[in-house]
């Protein structure tokens, strides 16, 4: 039932800007939250460890990394893919 | 009045708090919980007040042990520490998450001064905040704004903190009572409408320009320092400079502490008259005060690098790059500054575990911290090389010694990390880990929070390590002193009579007392009972007062041996312990000290958990005397098993 569009905050590449939709119940919901992962929020991801996790992204102006384990928790709606624009 | 500093990791908190307090600080425990505890003394209106720089803190629901303690601190109102006022520290330039913690605060009623710190990075990211109208959001307390870095708005916060605030205040959401600890649903709720609201109010008070310039930027310092190639190569080059001061350039000091606490025990010697007392503190408590003092060069040279990469920010990239790396082996990108720190002393390593938020990766992390080949096992090793390893050449340019050296070191290393990977499977505890971790902005260091980071790691160090260190030495002091009955003076009256025979030089017949004295002591005797259980790892009775001896530190093997052997290390070229060990034979004839026994030593030693001072702290970290014992337990196994193969595959 997933659309197009959504998917895991996972499997999104460097460059890519989303918005947060939802966030999974799990034991680390309430610290994502407080880390500022919260509904609409949204999060540009920077870059990736040398082995592809961690994963590093801009919440609010500021720089979280956070496993892809924890990534997975996160569905998200791509909104642009920045890195080819010279925003960057 | 106590007043309590609270705010986010990376908000420039000590900054204010050293800005506040300049050098009046000291660090003590928090009773029951292995958090230290800073306060430092300020006055204002004529008046001494104390200020608990609590440590950094996302919520006020924790979620690891020092989190723990600020709920704890700030919401149980009988607890010792609560605070009459609060003063909360936000970085400017991320103020959404910055003000969660804030309007939480500021829910628990206590009267609070919100500073609003960093403006310089801030105005850097082109954000403005409207002061006057963020004040107008909240009347009811004082807003400073402050550079704490450069020393700004020192004086506007004093009188902020005596400014009279209402009793009462309206709280800043509905229904703002604290929820259980354990309540997800409840918290969950409640953060994601303080993020609305904030986000309402932010839309209000701040103004960003040139938005699509400045955001989302990687800067180009993390284009190289976690680059697939370039990131490791840093790296390895920041260890190499690290430990090239540690260990080359701290051994000058450390020679100097070396010879000036020999020659004062010399010195107190001669100047007392001659008896026990003497003796305990020539022999038991000066040198044993020597034994922690010679550290501290070392131990201050890391913790200023390694404050030094934690001010810059490049720390954090370090546990970014390592974590996947060390994640399979049950361990965390935080695990790997702990085990570098090890390298120096397990000590400040197992201390420093405490930024693990998961219990298995840091218990994991703290056990195999001591397999780390740390400082005081240097002596050890360079006596053994010398001892057994021929000066020569392999492979066209390396040098033998140092190439076993430098094994040494890696056995150490890989044995850590298998052990780790059969812990991560042995150990009962379920890993819940995880790496919510923040990348701080790239800065200058301020070099008076690392001085001040330095004085206080060194203090906690000598303190903590020192007086196990002391106590030990004392009481190893004791047993070398005193034997069973008449035995130690029988066999001093001995030596002596044969010595007017034999025509011995006072030295020498000094050296054959102390000798003759230590093998009929307690200690000799229990060199003499384990000799059995060592013998087929290639070691005599000799040997095994040494590996006694040595728990106090393991550098002590060297200083026994010399003593044992009726000799001195006296560190010179024609090194006269070396000598001796050399000419000391077997019952067959063949040399105690051959390639088997000493590499058999060698491995004995970079594996047996030969240090009281670390069991202690384990002990303290990890709260029971379980874990330091079962690390005692399977450290000597290894010791054991490994000296017991190497020695028979060299023989």
């Amino acid at each position: 039932m997933d659309l197009p569009d959504q998917l895991v905050l996972a499997n999104v590449k460097p460059g890519n800007l989303v918005y947060v939709q939802k966030v999974e119940n799990h034991a680390l919901k309430p610290k994502l939250m407080e880390m500022g992962i919260v509904k609409g929020q949204p999060l540009y991801i920077l870059f990736k460890a040398p082995f592809g996790d961690p994963i590093a992204i801009d919440v609010n102006g500021y720089v979280l990394s956070l496993r892809l384990d924890e990534a997975r928790l996160i569905t998200v709606e791509k909104v642009a893919d920045l890195s080819k624009t010279d925003v960057r | 009045m106590k007043i309590a500093l609270v705010g986010n990791p990376n908000t420039g908190k000590s900054s204010v708090f050293n800005m506040l307090t300049g050098l009046r600080q000291q660090i003590g425990n928090f009773p029951g919980v292995t958090v230290d505890k800073k306060i430092g003394f300020l006055s204002f209106n004529e008046q001494q007040h104390t200020i608990i720089d609590l440590p950094g803190t996302y919520s006020i629901y924790p979620r690891s042990e020092e989190e723990k303690l600020v709920h704890h601190v700030l919401t149980d109102r009988t607890h010792e520490d609560h605070p009459d006022l609060l003063i909360v520290v936000v970085d400017q330039s991320n103020l959404e998450r910055n003000l969660l913690l804030f309007t939480q605060l500021y829910d628990l009623g206590l009267p609070l001064v919100l500073v609003m710190n960093m403006s310089d990075v801030a105005s850097r990211k082109g954000i403005e905040i409207n002061n006057n109208k963020l004040q107008n959001h909240f009347p009811d307390i004082p807003i400073v704004e402050t550079n704490a870095k450069v020393g700004l708005g020192k004086d506007r916060l004093l009188q902020a903190l005596s400014q009279k605030q209402p009793n009462e205040r309206a709280p800043f959401i509905v229904g703002s009572e604290l929820r259980e600890l354990d309540d997800n649903e409840g918290q969950e709720a409640e953060v994601a409408q303080r993020y609305e609201k904030i986000k309402s109010i932010l839309n209000d008070v701040r103004t960003v320009k040139d938005l699509d310039q400045t955001k989302f930027k990687v800067s180009a310092l993390d284009r190289i320092l976690v680059h697939p190639l370039w990131g490791y190569v840093i790296f390895v080059a920041v260890l190499l400079v690290v430990f090239q001061f540690i260990f080359f350039f701290a051994s000058y000091p450390m020679d100097a502490i070396d010879a000036s606490f020999a020659d004062f025990s010399t010195y107190l010697q001669t100047v007392l008259p001659k008896g026990v007392f003497t003796d305990l503190i020539s022999q038991g408590i000066v040198p044993g005060i020597g034994g922690v003092v010679v550290f501290i060069p070392q131990i201050a040279l890391l913790f200023f690098f390694i404050a030094l990469l934690e001010e810059t920010g490049y720390l954090a990239r370090v546990v970014f790059i390592m974590d996947r790396i060390v994640r399979p082996l049950g361990l965390n990108g935080k695990s790997v500054v702990p085990l570098i720190s090890s390298v120096a002393c397990a000590i400040p390593g197992v201390m420093s575990t405490r930024t693990i938020t998961d219990w298995k990766e840091r218990l994991i992390t703290i056990l195999i911290a001591p397999l780390m080949s740390c400082s005081a096992r240097i002596p050890v090793y360079t006596l053994l090389i010398t001892l057994v390893i021929p000066q020569k050449v392999v492979g066209g340019f390396f040098n033998l010694q140092g190439l076993v050296l430098f094994g040494l070191y890696v056995l150490g290393l890989i044995t850590a990390l298998v052990v780790a990977f059969f812990l991560k499977y042995g150990l009962k505890a379920t890993s819940g880990g995880y790496l919510l971790l923040e990348l701080p902005g790239y800065k200058t260091p301020i070099w008076k929070n690392v001085g001040l980071t330095v004085w206080e790691k060194v203090k906690v160090f000598t303190l903590d390590a020192g007086k196990i260190i002391l106590a030990i030495s004392v009481i190893l002091w004791a047993l070398a002193s005193y034997g069973p009955g008449e035995q130690m003076q029988t066999a001093e009256a001995k030596i002596r009579s044969a010595s007017t025979e034999i025509h011995l030089s006072e030295v020498e017949v000094e050296q054959q007392v102390a000798s003759a004295k230590l093998e009929h002591s307690y200690i000799g005797h229990l060199g003499k009972l384990i000799e059995p259980v060592i013998q087929p790892l290639g070691y005599d009775w000799k040997i095994g007062i040494s590996l006694i001896t040595s728990f106090a530190a393991r550098e002590v093997f060297v200083g026994s041996l010399a003593t044992i052997y009726a000799t001195q290390d006296d560190g010179s070229e024609n090194n006269r312990l070396i000598d001796r060990l050399r000419r000391e034979k077997r019952a067959d004839g063949t040399p105690l000290f051959g390639v088997a026994s000493g590499v058999s030593l060698m491995v004995f030693y970079v594996y047996a958990m030969q240090c009281m001072a670390t069991l202690a702290v384990v002990k303290r970290e990890t709260k029971s005397w379980k874990w330091p014992l079962f690390q005692l337990f399977f450290m000597g196994v290894l010791a054991y098993a490994g000296a017991f193969l190497i020695f028979n595959l060299l023989s």
